[in-house]
C-alpha cells in the first residue's frame, strides 16, 4: 500500500512545476523513436511467429470433417485482436522498453544526474518521465496495429506453406462475421498497457538507490511488476468491455 | 552570502547533523571538511534543497530557502550552480548540450548567444574544441571542468562543489582547486566546497568548517588550521605521514 501511495504521488508530481511545452516537444519525438521505432523489429518478429503458430495449432486442434477450414482464420483473427497483439506485445514491450526506462532512470539516479536536474530547478520527474509516458501512449497502439497485421499475415503464410488452409479460405474466415468492436477494444487495451508499462518502469527506475546492483534489480522489478499489472488490467478490461 | 542556522537532520532514528550554523561569504572559497561519513554531503544537500533539514534555515543573501515558498525556491535554485562528485553530466548529451542545458531550461537567449556563452565557459575552464564530444569520450579531470562550466554558465551566484577532486591524480586535483579559486574571484561567487582532501584545504581554504560526527567542531582558515588544538581536527589534518612531518 505504501508503494501504491508513492506511485500515485509520483504520477501527480509529473504534472507539477512543468517546463515550457516547447521543452517537451523534442524530448517526446526522441522518445517516440526510442520507444516506437526501435521496438518495431522485435514486435514484427514476435507477431509473425505468433500468427503462424496460432494458425498451425488451431488447425491441429480444431479442424475435422465437420468444421470448415475458415474457422482457423476466424480463431487467428479474434485471438490476435482480442488478446495476442495487445497483451503479448505489451509483455514484450515491458521486457524491452520497460527495462530500458528503469535502467536509464536508475543509472541517472545513482550517477546524480537526477539531482543535477533538481538543483537546476527542473522538476526531474516531469522532465524525464512525462515524455516517456506520452511517447509510449502514442507509439504502443501503433505497434499493436502493426503487430495485429503481421500476425494475421504470418498466419496466412504458415497456412499456405503447410497447406492446412488455402489463401481464399483464410481471407474468407478473416471477413466472416467480423465484430468491428474488437478493434477499439484492442486499442483501449493498448493505451492502458502503454501507460502501465511506462509509468511503473519509470517509477521503479526513478526511486533506485544504491549502485549498479540496484539498477539491475529496478529493471527486473519494472518488468515483473509491469507484467503482473498488465495481466490484472487485461482481466478487468475484458470484464468491463466485453 | 549563504548563512545556515541550526541545521539538524536525521534519517529514521539516526541523527546525522546536529544544530550546525555558519556563514559562507561571497567572493571566497568556503570549505566544509571532515572524514567520510561525517555528514558533509548531507549538509550540502540540505543547502541546495535536495534534502529538507528537520530544523534550521538556509539563507541565500537573506532569502530563506527553507521557507517552503515555491516561487522563491525556484528563484534561488536558478542562482545555484553545482559540481557533483561524479560530475553528473548527462550521458545522452554531448559536452555542448550539457553546458547549454541550464540555458535551454532557464533563459530566453537565442541559440547563437547560448553557443557563444557555452564557448566562453569552456574557455574559462581551460577546455576548447570539445563541444561535440560525448561525456564518455573525455577524462575524469575534463568531466570535472565541464561540470564546473555547466555550473557557472547561467551566471550562478552560488557555486557548490561536492568532492571536486575525488578520483583525480594530484596534479589534476590541484588544477581543479586552482580553477575553483580563480572562478570564485573572477565571477565573485559564493563558493562552497565539500572535501576531505588536505591539499584542497591548504590550497584554497579561505574559510573552513570542520564537521565531525555531524557536529561543527571548528571554523577558521587554512592559515590557522595547522595550529588548532582540537584533537579530532588534528587527527584529520595530520592523518598522513607527510602532514605529520610538516608538523
Amino acid at each position: 500500500m505504501k508503494n501504491l501511495g508513492r506511485y500515485i504521488l509520483f504520477l501527480i508530481s509529473l504534472f507539477q512545476r512543468r517546463e515550457r511545452v516547447k521543452t517537451y516537444f523534442p524530448l517526446i519525438i526522441n522518445e517516440c523513436v526510442k520507444i516506437g521505432y526501435d521496438s518495431l523489429f522485435i514486435v514484427c518478429i514476435v507477431s509473425l511467429f505468433m500468427g503462424a503458430v496460432t494458425t498451425l495449432q488451431t488447425a491441429f486442434n480444431l479442424v475435422g470433417p465437420l468444421i470448415p477450414d475458415y474457422v482457423i482464420s476466424i480463431v487467428v483473427r479474434d485471438m490476435t485482436l482480442l488478446e495476442l497483439s495487445p497483451t503479448i506485445i505489451a509483455i514484450v514491450f515491458a521486457g524491452k522498453v520497460g527495462s530500458n526506462i528503469a535502467g536509464e532512470l536508475g543509472t541517472m539516479r545513482i550517477t546524480e544526474q537526477i539531482d543535477a536536474l533538481e538543483v537546476m530547478g527542473v522538476n526531474s520527474s516531469s522532465y524525464l518521465v512525462l515524455p516517456k509516458i506520452i511517447a509510449s501512449i502514442l507509439m504502443f497502439p501503433i505497434l499493436v496495429i502493426i503487430s495485429a497485421f503481421i500476425a494475421i499475415l504470418g498466419g496466412y503464410f504458415a497456412g499456405s506453406l503447410t497447406e492446412v488452409i488455402t489463401g481464399a479460405d483464410y481471407i474468407y474466415g478473416l471477413r466472416y462475421e467480423f465484430n468491428p468492436f474488437n478493434i477499439p477494444f484492442a486499442l483501449v487495451k493498448a493505451y492502458v498497457f502503454a501507460f502501465i508499462v511506462s509509468s511503473i518502469s519509470a517509477f521503479q527506475g526513478y526511486y533506485t538507490s544504491g549502485g549498479a546492483l540496484e539498477v539491475g534489480k529496478s529493471s527486473t522489478n519494472a518488468v515483473t511488476n509491469s507484467c503482473i499489472a498488465i495481466l490484472i488490467a487485461d482481466y478487468i478490461l475484458a470484464q468491463i468491455l466485453l | 552570502m549563504i548563512e545556515i542556522k541550526n541545521i539538524s537532520k536525521s534519517f529514521n532514528d539516526k541523527q546525522v547533523l546536529f544544530d550546525i550554523s555558519g556563514k559562507f561569504t561571497k567572493g571566497r572559497t568556503n570549505l566544509i571538511i571532515g572524514a567520510s561519513g561525517t555528514g558533509k554531503s548531507i549538509l550540502l544537500k540540505c543547502m541546495v534543497g535536495l534534502l529538507n533539514p528537520d530544523t534550521g534555515k538556509v539563507l541565500f543573501d537573506g532569502r530563506n530557502f527553507t521557507s517552503g515558498n515555491k516561487q522563491l525556491l525556484t528563484e534561488i535554485r536558478r542562482d545555484i550552480g553545482m559540481l557533483f562528485q561524479a560530475s553528473a553530466l548527462f550521458d545522452s548529451k554531448n559536452i555542448e548540450e550539457n553546458i547549454k542545458f541550464p540555458l535551454d531550461i532557464l533563459s530566453n537567449l537565442t541559440e547563437n548567444d547560448k553557443i557563444e556563452k557555452v564557448n566562453h565557459c569552456l574557455k574559462l575552464v581551460g577546455l576548447e574544441n570539445i563541444n561535440k564530444k560525448m561525456p564518455s569520450e573525455i577524462s575524469g579531470g575534463m568531466k570535472k571542468r565541464v561540470g564546473i562550466a555547466r555550473a557557472i554558465v547561467n551566471d550562478s551566484k552560488y557555486l557548490f562543489c561536492d568532492e571536486p577532486n575525488s578520483g583525480l591524480d594530484p596534479v589534476t586535483a590541484i588544477k581543479i582547486d586552482d580553477l575553483i579559486l580563480e572562478l570564485t574571484k573572477k565571477l565573485n561567487t559564493t563558493t562552497i566546497v565539500v572535501t576531505h582532501d588536505m591539499n584542497s584545504v591548504v590550497e584554497i581554504g579561505e574559510y573552513i568548517m570542520f564537521i565531525h560526527n555531524g557536529k561543527k567542531l571548528w571554523e577558521g582558515d587554512n592559515k590557522n588550521i595547522l595550529k588548532s588544538e582540537i584533537e579530532e581536527l588534528n587527527k584529520f589534518v595530520f592523518s598522513n605521514k607527510l602532514m605529520k612531518k610538516i608538523k
